[in-house]
Formats: C-alpha cells, sequence, structure tokens
C-alpha cells in the first residue's frame, strides 16, 4: 500500500507552512492578515474559515483539471472559490454570530485573498488531489501562523487580553503599565507584520533584490 | 449635496480603503515599484470601483436583499446569501466588458490600462467596497459617491508609495527588511498620517 504521507508529500506541507510561507514570501493575502487580527478568537475563525476554503477549492479544482478549458478557467476557479466561501459564511453565522458579525465583510472577501486564487492556479491546475490539498493545507497553515502571531502581540499589547482573557495582571497597571491603544488601530498592524516579515526573513535568510 | 461630499472625504482620507481597512494591500505592494505603472492602475481602479459599486448597488437592491423581489411577485425571497457570487461575477463581467470598450474606443489609453484591467477583477478593493456599499445600506447617489472617492483613495495612496518607494532606492535598508517589510512599516507611517485627517467634520 502506498503510504500516506511520503516524504514528498510532508515536503509540500512544510514548503508552504515556513519557506515559502504565502504572507512573508509571495506576499499574498495581507489584507485579511492585518483587518482581522485585533483579536485573537476572530483571527483563529477567520484562518479555520481560509483554510476550509484553500484546501477544498484546491482539491476540487485539481480534480476537474484535465476538463477546465484554459481561456475561462479564471472564472471556474473563481465561481467554485465564491460556492465554498458562501457555504463558509453560512456555516459561520449559523454556529458562530457574533464573530461572524465582527468579520463583517472580510469572509466574503477570501474570494479574492490571492492566497486562494493563486495556490489554484500555480499549484492545482498541474497537480493531483492529495498533494493539492496537502499544498492548500499547508499554505492555509502558514498564513493562520501569520495571522494568530500578529492577533497574539495586537490583543496582548493592546487590550492586556488574550481570547477575552485578562493575562496582563492588575498590580502592572498599578504600577503605571498602560495598553498599547496604536496596536488596535491600522498602523500598528501594518508596522507589526513588517517586523514579524523582518524576523521571519532574517531566519530563513530570504532578501528581495 | 453636503452629504455626499462628506461620503467622498471620508472615503477619500478618513476611512481611506486602503488604509484603514487593509482592501487592496496585494496589488498595492506588487505594483507600487515604479511611478507609471502605479499611476495607470490608480486610474484603472478608479474607473472600475465608479462602475461597479452602483451597478452591484442595482443587482442588490433589485434581486438579492430580502423582500427586493418585490417587483416580481415574490415578497419574501430572500437571496442575498448569494451576494457574494453574484458580486465577484459582476465585477468579472464589468471588467471584461471595460477592457473591450476601451480597446475599441482608445487604443492609446488601453496600451496603458491594458495589462493592469485583468488584476483588477481579483483586487479586493473592488468587491470589498461593494461589500461594504451593501452592509452600510447607501443610496443609490451614495452608491456612486462611495466607490468613485474609494477609488480616489486608493489610487492617492499607491502613488504616494510609489513615490516613497523611488526614494527608498538610495537608502541603506537592513538585507531582510527590504521589499515588504520596509514597505509594511512605510505604509503604517501613512496610515498614520492619514489618520489626521479623522478630526475633519463636514
Amino acid at each position: 500500500m502506498k503510504k500516506l504521507f511520503s516524504k514528498k508529500e510532508k515536503r509540500i506541507v512544510k514548503e508552504g507552512f515556513w519557506e515559502n510561507n504565502p504572507v512573508s514570501f509571495h506576499v499574498l493575502g495581507i489584507c485579511s492578515a492585518l483587518a482581522v487580527t485585533v483579536k485573537v478568537e476572530t483571527a483563529m475563525v477567520m484562518c479555520a474559515a481560509l483554510i476550509f476554503v484553500v484546501s477544498l477549492s484546491n482539491v476540487i479544482i485539481s480534480s476537474i483539471r484535465t476538463f477546465i478549458p484554459n481561456k475561462i478557467r479564471i472564472i471556474v476557479q473563481l465561481c467554485i472559490i465564491s460556492t465554498l466561501v458562501v457555504v463558509a459564511d453560512q456555516v459561520l453565522k449559523a454556529f458562530v454570530y457574533d464573530v461572524s458579525k465582527q468579520l463583517s465583510i472580510f469572509v466574503g472577501l477570501i474570494i479574492t485573498n490571492c492566497i486562494v486564487m493563486g495556490r489554484a492556479e500555480a499549484f492545482a491546475m498541474t497537480n493531483p488531489p492529495w498533494r493539492s490539498f496537502l499544498d492548500g493545507l499547508g499554505n492555509g497553515l502558514g498564513y493562520s501562523l501569520f495571522l494568530i502571531s500578529v492577533a497574539i502581540c495586537r490583543e496582548l499589547l493592546g487590550n492586556g487580553t488574550l481570547l477575552g482573557f485578562q493575562v496582563i495582571p492588575q498590580v502592572f497597571y498599578e504600577m503605571g503599565y498602560m495598553n498599547a491603544g496604536i496596536m488596535l488601530i491600522a498602523p500598528g498592524a501594518f508596522f507589526l507584520l513588517g517586523v514579524m516579515v523582518w524576523i521571519q526573513r532574517a531566519i530563513t535568510g530570504y532578501t528581495e533584490e | 449635496m453636503e452629504n455626499y461630499i462628506g461620503l467622498a472625504v471620508k472615503s477619500i482620507f478618513v476611512e481611506n480603503i486602503l488604509l484603514a481597512y487593509f482592501l487592496g494591500m496585494c496589488s498595492f505592494l506588487a505594483c507600487s515599484k515604479k511611478i507609471e505603472t502605479a499611476i495607470g492602475l490608480g486610474w484603472a481602479v478608479i474607473f472600475v470601483l465608479t462602475v461597479t459599486t452602483p451597478v452591484n448597488w442595482l443587482i442588490d437592491n433589485f434581486l438579492l436583499r430580502k423582500g427586493a423581489l418585490s417587483w416580481a411577485g415574490l415578497e419574501n425571497m430572500d437571496l442575498s446569501f448569494l451576494r457574494y457570487i453574484a458580486f465577484i461575477a459582476v465585477i468579472a463581467a464589468i471588467v471584461q466588458i471595460v477592457e473591450m470598450i476601451i480597446d475599441q474606443y482608445s487604443p492609446s489609453l488601453y496600451a496603458a490600462l491594458g495589462i493592469f484591467l485583468p488584476l483588477i477583477a481579483v483586487n479586493c478593493a473592488v468587491l470589498g467596497a461593494s461589500l461594504f456599499m451593501s452592509e452600510r445600506q447607501y443610496a443609490f447617489g451614495e452608491s456612486i459617491v462611495f466607490g468613485f472617492s474609494s477609488g480616489v483613495g486608493w489610487a492617492l495612496a499607491i502613488v504616494a508609495m510609489s513615490a516613497i518607494r523611488k526614494k527608498l532606492q538610495y537608502s541603506d535598508v537592513p538585507a531582510p527588511l527590504r521589499g515588504l517589510g520596509v514597505t509594511m512599516i512605510l505604509t503604517g507611517l501613512m496610515a498614520l498620517g492619514f489618520m489626521c485627517f479623522a478630526g475633519i467634520r463636514m
């Protein structure tokens, strides 16, 4: 019997997760990476939705890749992706209504999230379904790595909480510690992501130009 | 009228679609290396946003919203779950039509914008503006103003960023920070600058 995870398949997951991380290496999917990271909870829900959409759209597109006419492939991909996003959106509305209200339009924006389109175009169109699934999973996880770490920094520094629980003890505030309000507004997200990309690239040794 | 000017100022400066809502970041980062490219893409986005937002308003209010189909005798129909698919299809189709029209009537404009138009179909700023329009329940006139001024705000940000990046070529940026890293930090500074407009009340 063929092993479920050959060496090459493990490699596919790992590449998406770390070395070819979609956010820091390919510069994809930044929009939502910043908008939903004020709280860890919303970031986690967003990641779950994205992993669902990217891995399933990869599987579907890869299993019908031989039937898709080359000229209209973008429209076909968009249709499959937006159908999956509608499913994800309805599920979120049914089970975690509060969070889906906070995410507002950003669940819908998974459709135009370049990670999903990019993986469909670059990987699923040329690879078999199981590998495409793993590729989607790896990239989804790589995206989550960034999203959740940005969210942890923003919520901890901006609100002193994690997942809604007070983490920074009251004593600190009495000693004059203050929450960094800048973390909750847009510029804070830009700064944090810039610094995180810097750190990740310093470790992997990748440079532009 | 005042209402429209207020909305325009708000969506260009105070709630800039790029700097406050992070929409359209991907093409913002990828296409801000050269000023000419940035200007071309800026024009194309303004154009497409001004057309797609009102068209999606019509689709939303006459087909999708709860009770929108009452003109056809279907008072209880609620098709709002189809919003995403309908909007993205409209955007993709309009981008295609716009491309063909420009090609037919103004080859010089086509030569300048041509390569950017397909990119815009997947620009999240375009879909995002339509979704905001639907969520905030703008009126028809407001949706035109909102679409146009969101586009202007986006174009303003990308042109400013490409100018900064041109200057940046002469700076000694640490190697791992080059490219994406430093651009993100610059965008953060720009967003801080734009926040000054928040005090303006129309």
